[in-house]
């Protein structure tokens, strides 16, 4: 079977890849373009970590095909810092300690980014419905959700 | 497996018709990837609609609005006609996983998954939506609730694709909700899902559909529950009869979340807070 030739764009850079028809975003991501952020938990949508946006939607990459994404915007964590500057909501989640083990944090905040950007003034429970989706074993969700508040907090002011 | 994205329906059609082995259609994909990957099925030929012009489109006419196969949950939320206009049918998608799972999950793909728990199937039925199916013979369009046969399993013949479903025009003075109980507050599976449409004619409903989800080996149109309401007001004795219809239309299975007894009681339940639930929205009394 020959491989699929896509282009796409990935955090706003084009980039172009080969993959088998049944190898999904995630396995492109993590294994033909080196982009290790997202994260493989579950496999089947449950718990977050693989979560990318596409077209301005947070997905979970384990459950979209790497063909799915010709012509499509991703977004990945790898794209969240400026360079040496990190995002207000990765800053916010070291000085909160809203992470332990790590594997959740990338699709955490890519989840959260992708809130912020739709509502600059989320109310707790709408941040935690919003991360519902994203599953962490370490912290209890608590810093998470205090990071969030207080990144958002930190950028309606900027 | 070969992957397709075609430009035309015409040609998903021609693609899905002209595979001898197993096909699957790619909508949101977050029931086929899972599939895909549990090994549950082994397609020769998935074919990606999303390319196709009207996939993501929310067409409105005199007839209703035309839901396209891709229009995801969260889309179909943002669409601030539909969301006025069957509220019932946005809160069933709402409920259907994350924020993840609903930027891709569809009306479409919920409906051809053919599950019986689906959330927003009983809620479609009783809106009285209509697939459009494209197939070799051309199109034709049948109401939702025909569209699942057993579980899994579709009244889709090969070659067959759900192009779009229409939620049709509501009346004036009329409300629909969906309900389900689940053992958790969000992100599960329901145990009983009810999903309920009335018009009223002053107080008194002048029609009704009721749909039960997860209690049956497809979601069920309960006929006998929609006639206990019609002609009343939604009194409790209307009430009980509605509870005590929905309860005999039950024949659920036995399993780790709902025993038959429970889910057969609660379907009962479920369907007098649903009707309350959409009588208010009929009045205006809520959103």
């Amino acid at each position: 079977m020959s491989k699929i030739h896509v282009s796409t764009y990935i955090n706003g850079d084009e980039t172009e890849f080969l993959c088998d028809p049944e190898e999904t975003l995630l396995d492109v991501l993590r294994d033909r373009l080196g982009l290790t952020g997202a994260k493989e938990g579950c496999g089947t949508g449950d718990c977050g970590a693989c979560s990318v946006t596409v077209d301005g939607r947070v997905v979970c990459a384990c459950l979209m095909l790497g063909a799915e994404a010709a012509g499509r915007k991703i977004g990945t964590i790898e794209g969240m810092a400026d360079g040496a500057d990190l995002h207000p909501l990765q800053r916010k989640f070291l000085d909160h300690a809203a992470l332990q083990c790590g594997v959740c944090t990338p699709g955490i905040l890519v989840a959260a980014k992708n809130l912020l950007e739709r509502n600059p003034d989320p109310t707790e429970t709408e941040v935690r419905y919003w991360l519902a989706g994203n599953l962490c074993r370490c912290t209890g969700y608590d810093k998470i959700v205090r990071a969030v508040m207080d990144a958002a907090a930190e950028m309606r002011q900027a | 497996m070969r992957y397709e994205a075609p430009d035309t329906l015409d040609r998903a059609v021609e693609l899905l018709s002209g595979e001898s082995g197993l096909t699957r259609v790619l909508a949101g994909g977050t029931d086929v990837l899972v599939q895909l990957r549990a090994g549950h099925v082994e397609p020769d030929l998935v074919v990606d609609i999303k390319r196709i012009d009207g996939m993501f489109a929310i067409t409105e006419d005199a007839e209703g609005f035309r839901v396209g196969a891709a229009v995801s949950g969260a889309m179909l939320a943002e669409h601030p006609g539909v969301s006025r206009a069957w509220p019932g049918v946005v809160e069933a998608l709402e409920l259907v996983g994350s924020t993840q799972i609903q930027s891709r999950a569809t009306m479409a793909g919920n409906l051809c998954n053919a599950s019986p728990a689906a959330d927003s199937v009983p809620a479609m039925i009783a809106a009285g939506a209509v697939a459009r199916i494209h197939g070799p013979n051309g199109q034709r369009d049948i109401p939702v609730e025909e569209v699942g046969i057993a579980p899994g399993k579709t009244a889709l013949a090969k070659g067959e694709v759900v192009g779009s479903i229409l939620l049709p025009a509501r009346p004036a003075h009329s409300g629909d909700a969906y309900q389900r109980f689940i053992p958790r507050t969000e992100m599960d599976i329901a145990v009983v899902g009810c999903g309920i449409s009335v018009v009223l004619d002053g107080d008194t409903i002048s029609a009704a559909r009721v749909s039960l989800g997860a209690v049956a080996p497809t979601a069920l149109l309960v006929e006998g529950a929609a006639a206990a309401l019609i002609g009343s007001t939604g009194d409790e004795a209307a009430m009980d009869a509605l509870a005590a219809a929905c309860s005999a239309a039950c024949n659920p299975i036995d399993d780790k979340r709902g025993t038959v007894h429970f889910r057969t009681k609660v379907a009962g339940v479920l369907a007098r807070r649903t009707a309350a639930a959409a009588i208010a929205r009929a009045k205006g009394e809520a959103a």
